[in-house]
């Protein structure tokens, strides 16, 4: 997969060419908009009732549309002015800010009924200059603890990311969860390598529960369940397993026992509830 | 394309900006009115969240004065449509907003303000 975060800082790499590239490329333009509408389920709005959501990352509107098109009024923050541009180009209806997210948001308390954000965070987690403000945790605790207040009270941000690594998972949440939300890691199609989109659904009070994961394959994705020859180690795993168990067990010790008595060996210890018995673990 | 329903949340978020940062002072402003679908529920869901003396001053510089002072009690159709208005048919073009508290000051080009701060002054 290519990294474009690792090549250059957003609103570099978005520059004019790369922001219409982007904006028009039919495939981006669908797996956002698939993205956008699992995050709208995620966020399990109340049916029925237009919201005001925060789009963060909107770069030149995609999902901006789907958001329209749903019915819900939006403000949409990114980085790179040309995305910006592209969007006032679309004429989206939502309000754009030219924002760095890892600086924080200023918006009152409670403004928001939701937060989306598609392919956004892995951007946060490179460190542009040494300045203390710049390093990815810094950052994004600032994101995290500015979004926490920005969103209304109960609510949910669902954020989709690509990390690269286990530890960027690690961090993300951590630093989430000390921002004061609640909720945790949705991934659909963990089994897919193409399919696989990791979903970080934070939640402000009482959200409930993570919602699952979708499972198996996406369509026109090979579904492979089981790696070849799978089936042959899980058997000789199986017949491994079965001889180690049989090792000295009770059955084994008085056995043992009574042959030593049938061949008139002295001193065998007489049988009792405490034979073969495992010592605690403290001994 | 700053309308008023987000200069109405907006505060500044400069470091060591945390109190009397909104809202933030409209400057120079010129705005373009466009016609937006008429909603009375979301209008009526916002409501709560409006700081009602803010929206009002920021309206009547804009040139906007259908609103009443005071937050009225009654919620009726008519107060619903000119809020309506207010809210997100009044578009900020061009200009300048700056924090009452610190004075940084926000540029406003095409419709959309520059949030960034210096390093110096990110929290």
């Amino acid at each position: 997969m290519s990294r474009p975060e690792l090549i250059a800082p957003p609103e570099i790499y978005y520059g004019d060419t790369e922001s219409k590239k982007y904006t028009n490329n039919t495939r981006i333009q669908q797996v956002q908009a698939d993205m956008t509408y699992r995050a709208l389920e995620l966020l399990n709005l109340p049916p029925a009732q237009p919201a005001f959501l925060l789009d963060i990352g909107c770069g030149s509107g995609l999902s901006g549309e789907i958001l329209d098109d749903e019915g819900h009024i939006w403000a949409g923050v990114d980085i790179a002015p040309s995305m910006l541009e592209v969007a006032l180009e679309r004429e989206v209806e939502g309000d754009l800010f030219l924002q760095d997210i890892g600086q924080g948001f200023g918006f009152r308390p409670g403004s928001f009924d939701g937060a989306i954000s598609i392919s956004v965070l892995q951007w946060l987690l490179n460190a542009e200059t040494s300045h203390p403000t710049s390093s990815p945790p810094h950052r994004l605790t600032r994101f995290f603890t500015t979004l926490f207040s920005a969103l209304r009270n109960p609510s949910r941000a669902v954020l989709q990311f690509y990390p690269s690594s286990d530890d960027q998972i690690q961090l993300i949440t951590s630093l989430a969860q000390k921002a004061g939300f609640g909720g945790g890691l949705v991934v659909d199609y963990p089994n897919s390598n193409k399919a696989k989109k990791v979903f970080l659904v934070l939640m402000v009070g009482s959200g409930g529960q993570v919602p699952q994961g979708l499972q198996g394959g996406a369509e026109g994705v090979e579904n492979e369940e089981k790696v070849k020859f799978e089936k042959r180690r899980e058997r000789a795993k199986a017949r491994a397993s079965m001889k180690k168990k049989s090792i000295k067990g009770k059955d084994w010790v008085l056995k043992k026992k009574e042959l030593y008595r049938q061949r008139g060996k002295e001193d065998v210890p007489r049988d009792s509830k405490y034979t073969a018995r495992k010592r605690k673990i403290r001994f | 394309m700053v309308r008023l329903i987000t200069h109405n949340l907006l505060a500044c978020h400069a470091k060591g900006c945390t109190s009397n940062n909104f809202p933030l002072q409209l400057k120079d402003v010129q705005i373009a009115l466009r016609e937006a679908d008429f909603n009375p529920d979301f209008v009526r869901g916002f409501m709560p969240k409006i700081e009602w003396n803010a929206l009002v001053n920021a309206a009547r510089q804009l040139g906007d004065s259908s609103l009443p002072a005071e937050q009225p009690e009654m919620i009726d159709d008519d107060l619903l449509k000119a809020l309506h208005h207010v809210l997100l048919e009044i578009h900020i073009e061009e200009g300048q907003m700056t924090c009452p508290n610190c004075n940084h000051v926000y540029p406003i080009s095409n419709g959309i303000p520059n949030m960034l701060l210096a390093e110096h002054e990110i929290a």
